[in-house]
């Protein structure tokens, strides 16, 4: 019994420091990242066209799922506020759910599915075919050539996605609330405009997509560069790259959001 | 003037691959190294030494510890005990970009190519040009033919890798490696996985390149034939030690029990051909008790 609950502590130990161990790695990997930064933005074109695969191709996924989001929004909040008499209040409750939430969020979610999950597969696989290697023979370092960009063309799609998001769903809303429910147009505009603060709101999501570009896309390049240079190995990484995502959003959000809308 | 200069560069390339350039002088020194990977020893001890402008074989069975020595030629892992000298400087006390500035005089081949799969042919060969010059693009892209007409691939230049056959591959990855005309050329596993007139294309490349450029080529390699014909030296490894050398001519008459068998391709000798396990018969008789 006392060697079963020993091997138990034990083994649950090794994954706690493996875990300490993965973390203090990948804050020495950020470390490096940012210290061979100067080729992502001195030959701003290998950013660029990062950014058109992580950001461009990203849109539709991020656009389509933002209108639905937000017309689902708009049937659900519609359905809560006219039991108060407050379907006006339709436009804010939407545009405040998505800018403060549901934008930085889902997008984040989304961002880490398709773009998070292909940086890790593709640097990965470029491990695994010698590709990081043959590149360090010929004097090029890998962490400024393919990792840089990659990480910052994340880091600066991120907030643009939510934005997109948000904005669709905010459409997404009107389309139900006003154009299929019939809530009043102007009552609509009027009150997101008049309720939104750009400071306290807007901003707020923006820095909170900012932070999860951040950690998404470390995660990514961290477990693309970090990959056993394995089918397995490249796999694994990749679904790595997924939960521990999701997971980082989902409390970067809570720990974000006590700090930021405590006072409210 | 620069073009000028490449123009009769790209006439003399035939006629250069007819000389040899050959020194005593040692460009790669390897003194007492050991490494290992944990706490598995990979090399132990090895000592050896490859003569500017010659093209020297490192041969031995999978997993002795071949591939291990060039990566600490290139300085991409560094020996547990050591030194390895390359143009007299000490790879493994080197700081990165010193390490950064040697590599850009150094070629490698991976075993199957490592070609960027992103580029094409064409920017794969223009990668390190790109990276490490200033050159215009025009400049650029008739180096870059040269290079690839070198290996016979110039109408190949744009494609993709994924467009290539083993053999094309390889020749491209070998135009690459030579871009930049280093002094050290590193061939891992050159001939593996491919078929009798490729294995001979490559084998003839590497000879007449190295020739050509005036560099020293280190091929790793356990394809007897292929590398006996076109190499100047041979190091036979196993269990991490050198465990004999020569010219091809001394390796093809040498008696030794463990180059006999690796030269004949025979399957049992010094490296048995059963992993080593229990007496077969208890094994079976035991199995068929339990």
């Amino acid at each position: 019994m006392l060697d079963w609950g020993g091997r138990r502590i034990s083994a649950i130990g090794a994954v706690l420091v493996n875990a300490l161990m993965r973390a203090g790695f990948a804050a020495r990997f950020l470390l490096a990242i940012l210290l061979n930064s100067g080729t992502a933005f001195r030959r701003f074109g290998l950013t660029i066209r990062e950014i058109y695969f992580t950001g461009v191709l990203s849109l539709i996924i991020i656009l389509v799922s933002g209108l639905f989001v937000g017309m689902v929004l708009g049937l659900q909040g519609y359905d809560t506020l006219q039991r108060f008499g407050a379907s006006e209040a339709l436009g804010v409750l939407v545009s405040l759910s998505l800018v403060r939430e549901l934008g930085p969020v889902v997008g984040g979610l989304l961002f880490a599915s398709r773009a998070g999950s292909a940086i890790t597969a593709e640097i990965g696989l470029m491990k695994a075919t010698e590709q990081l290697s043959a590149m360090e023979m010929m004097a090029v370092n890998p962490i400024a050539r393919v990792v840089g960009p990659r990480f910052w063309a994340g880091v600066i799609s991120m907030p643009l996605l939510a934005a997109m998001f948000s904005a669709m769903g905010v459409l997404g809303g009107y389309v139900v609330g006003v154009l299929l429910i019939g809530v009043d147009s102007g009552s609509f505009w009027s009150q997101m405009q008049a309720s939104v603060d750009f400071a306290n709101d807007i901003m707020n999501g923006v820095i909170k997509s900012i932070v999860f570009g951040i950690a998404v896309s470390l995660i990514a390049v961290f477990e693309g560069y970090d990959a056993d240079p394995t089918a397995e190995g490249v796999s694994g990484a990749t679904t790595r790259t997924v939960v521990t995502s999701s997971l980082a959003i989902l409390g970067l959000d809570f720990i974000l959001t006590a700090f930021m809308f405590r006072g409210l | 003037m620069g073009c000028f200069k490449i123009v009769v560069l790209a006439q003399r390339l035939p006629t250069l691959f007819s000389f040899r350039t050959v020194s005593s002088d040692p460009l790669v020194e390897i003194d007492n190294v050991t490494f290992a990977y944990d706490q598995r020893t990979i090399l132990n001890g090895i000592n050896l030494s490859i003569p500017k402008g010659k093209v020297v074989a490192i041969m031995g069975g999978s997993g002795c510890g071949k591939t291990t020595l060039l990566r600490l030629i290139g300085g991409q892992v560094r020996p547990s005990k050591g030194a390895v000298r390359v143009a007299g400087q000490v790879v493994n006390e080197l700081k990165q970009d010193e390490l950064y500035a040697l590599r850009r005089k150094m070629g490698m081949l991976f075993q199957f190519g490592a070609l960027f799969t992103d580029m094409s042919v064409f920017d794969n060969v223009a990668f390190q040009m790109r990276e490490h010059t200033d050159l215009p693009e025009s400049m650029i892209r008739d180096l870059v033919l040269m290079k690839l007409h070198a290996v016979g691939l110039r109408g190949a230049a744009h494609l993709l890798p994924s467009e290539l056959s083993g053999g094309m591959a390889r020749r491209v990855a070998l135009a690459r490696a030579i871009a930049l005309d280093p002094m050290l050329m590193m061939y891992d596993e050159p001939f593996a996985g491919l078929d009798p007139i490729s294995l001979g294309v490559i084998g003839q490349l590497i000879r007449r390149l190295n020739d050509a450029l005036g560099a020293t080529s280190i091929v790793v390699t356990h394809d007897v034939m292929e590398s006996l014909a076109i190499v100047d030296y041979v190091y036979f490894v196993s269990a991490g030690s050198i465990v004999a050398e020569g010219t091809p001519e001394q390796i093809r008459a040498s008696e030794m029990p463990f180059v006999h068998q690796f030269v004949k391709g025979e399957p049992d000798g010094p490296v048995p051909f059963h992993y080593p396990a229990p007496d077969y018969r208890d094994a079976l008789v035991g199995g068929r008790n339990a």
